[in-house]
């Protein structure tokens, strides 16, 4: 069960998340969904440890996680970044062993668990055919499924995604989210995954968080947040939602007709 | 050839090897490599080698020519090894060991200790070296500081503090010569590499340095590995950055300075190598280090031949050899090379 507790993130004056709260239980996935700038990365940097937070705890288990050391507190929390600016020389094996890192010493030198826990990985992201390529040499697709198998190897409860999906097409949207989910069950991960597409939210994930201007404004399964009513007054567009036509979820359709009297949110 | 370059730390050393044997066979007298060879062998403990060579040729070997090659060579161990670290520490390919200021600070110390007119030595030590080392150190120590923010210490800060406290640095050197007498052209022309220290001293005195920090380095390899995908995705794989940022600058800065005040200021070598060794054995920093330490090694040694043969007896600064030689010879490897990504 991950746990966070009223956690404050502030740069210089303005506060940019303000007491969030959210728990997670293992083998749960959680989509963050929100308008540009409501704190959703800031939320998942927070979380990772990776600014400094202002106040509020994030604990695993009942241990919180930033009383722990950088390697320590990396055993625990796996991180897959966007794919973007990934360094192109290393291969795909080079990359995904760097996930062992945090049970590596200094020099870094892998020992045959390692090994195995890079395999596995290699093989549960099915990038195991991929492993002697160069990262530059990969699609998108193909890089963003490196990056997970990078945080399957460091072999840590907790997985944060922020915006896997973004520059991906249709097909690699749904494959790396079956994967997660799949991943997630199997593996019972407690999953917090930032995603930009709505409908992606309402099909993938367990419960949804609705965020806007550092606060979490409902959390709750997809068919309670992902209203219209919500998402019109946060993205201050109107917008339709209407059930997927097989499974129910919510699908969420932008007004087309209305768009001229839609407010600018920048 | 493909065969050879399998193994790069076996190629690297032979070719230093090579580099050391022509360093000191070639020279006003010319010294056979077998029998400079055969001298250097007889020479260490548990060997029983006749001298079968003229008595001249010890003396010429032991007290000039070997001094000055461990000289060069460290010195292009120090500059490629911290410029490979520098690379990988900023994650720009454009890095070498002067960008945080480590030239510019060795500089206004050796101005300094002329212009203040210290005696040649001080408790034995050479004072303008011992200057030159301390102005990069204090360099550093101030550059490092400026950048601060906070509690973390961001590169772009590091390097803007860097340029910025280099730029004042030179100009209060050039201040500081226009101010006096010729007496610091002697200064400068030191720094730029046109006069090389003689004799074991200095080559006692810039060992524990490099030898110290181009080990710390080298055994950074798989941190700096690490910290190619970001400093965040670093910290959330497990790597305490600023720690390691710390340890990083202090030894490569270290090590350059020691390269700085006993060699001058010899450009290329610690951009270039670092870029050669890269496309030739890939990227990781766990062996791109050290290989660039015995590459540096190697290309500083045959620069500096070709300094002292090109306009015998006349020697020319090594410094406008190596980017003559180096960046031909770089353009060269870059053409050859068929990856597109090796960075």
């Amino acid at each position: 069960m991950l746990e966070i507790k009223s956690l404050s993130v502030a740069y210089y004056e303005a506060e940019v998340l303000r007491e969030v709260s959210l728990s997670i239980k293992s083998g749960e996935m959680l989509a963050l969904v929100g308008p540009n700038g409501a704190g959703k990365s800031t939320l998942v940097r927070a979380v990772s440890g990776v600014i400094p937070v202002k106040s509020g705890q994030v604990r695993m288990n009942g241990v919180e996680l930033h009383h722990l050391g950088t390697m320590q507190r990396a055993r625990y929390l796996a991180v897959v970044p966007q794919a973007r600016e990934l360094p192109g020389a290393y291969t795909v094996y080079q990359t995904v062993l760097l996930g062992r890192t945090p049970y590596l010493g200094w020099l870094g030198n892998p020992g045959q668990k390692d090994h195995a826990f890079v395999r596995l990985a290699l093989e549960r992201t099915h990038t195991t055919q991929l492993a002697e390529r160069r990262v530059s040499d990969l699609s998108g697709g193909e890089q963003q499924r490196v990056l997970l198998a990078r945080a399957l190897a460091q072999d840590a409860p907790i997985l944060l995604l922020d915006e896997p999906t973004t520059h991906l097409d249709l097909q690699h949207q749904s494959n790396l989210l079956n994967l997660v989910s799949q991943l997630c069950q199997d593996r019972s991960l407690t999953v917090l995954m930032v995603l930009h597409d709505l409908n992606l939210a309402g099909l993938y994930a367990d419960r949804v968080a609705l965020m806007d201007l550092g606060r979490i404004l409902a959390v709750g399964s997809p068919e309670e947040v992902l209203t219209a009513d919500n998402l019109s007054s946060v993205y201050h567009v109107p917008v339709n939602v209407i059930p997927h036509p097989d499974y129910g979820t919510p699908l969420v359709l932008p007004d087309g007709h209305t768009f001229e009297i839609s407010q600018p949110t920048f | 050839m493909k065969q050879i370059i399998r193994h790069p730390f076996l190629t690297t050393i032979v070719l230093l090897a090579v580099a050391v044997l022509l360093s000191v066979a070639i020279g006003p007298v010319f010294i056979p490599p077998a029998t400079a060879a055969r001298l250097l062998l007889a020479k260490l403990p548990g060997t029983s080698i006749a001298p079968s060579w003229p008595e001249t040729y010890e003396a010429i070997l032991l007290q000039i020519r070997l001094p000055h090659t461990a000289l060069m060579a460290l010195t292009g161990a120090a500059l490629a090894g911290s410029g490979a670290a520098y690379q990988g520490l900023f994650r720009n390919p454009l890095a070498d060991p002067y960008l945080i200021g480590v030239a510019s600070g060795a500089g206004l110390g050796a101005v300094l200790a002329l212009a203040i007119r210290w005696p040649g030595t001080l408790l034995g030590l050479y004072t303008v070296p011992a200057s030159a080392f301390l102005g990069a150190a204090v360099t550093i120590a101030i550059v490092y500081s400026l950048a601060r923010v906070g509690r973390a210490v961001p590169t772009t800060t590091l390097i803007l503090a860097g340029v910025a406290f280099s730029s004042f640095a030179t100009s209060l050197t050039s201040f500081l010569m226009l101010r006096s007498n010729t007496e610091l052209r002697r200064a400068l022309a030191w720094l730029l590499g046109g006069a090389i220290m003689n004799g074991w001293q200095p080559v006692w005195a810039m060992l524990p340095y490099v030898a110290l920090g181009l080990g710390v380095l080298s055994l950074s390899g798989h941190a700096l590995n690490v910290l190619q995908f970001g400093e965040e995705q670093a910290q959330q794989l497990g790597m305490p950055i600023e720690r390691l940022k710390f340890w990083l600058v202090l030894a490569a800065s270290l090590t350059t300075a020691a390269a700085v005040a006993f060699s001058g200021i010899i450009g290329f070598v610690g951009l270039i190598v670092p870029h050669v060794v890269r496309l030739t054995w890939g990227p990781d920093y766990r062996r791109l280090i050290p290989l660039s330490a015995l590459g540096g090694g190697c290309a500083l040694l045959l620069a500096d031949l070709l300094a002292r043969v090109v306009m015998a007896p006349q020697t020319l600064p090594v410094g406008i050899v190596t980017a003559l030689a180096g960046a031909p010879f770089f353009l060269w490897v870059l053409r050859r090379s068929k990856t597109q990504a090796y960075w």
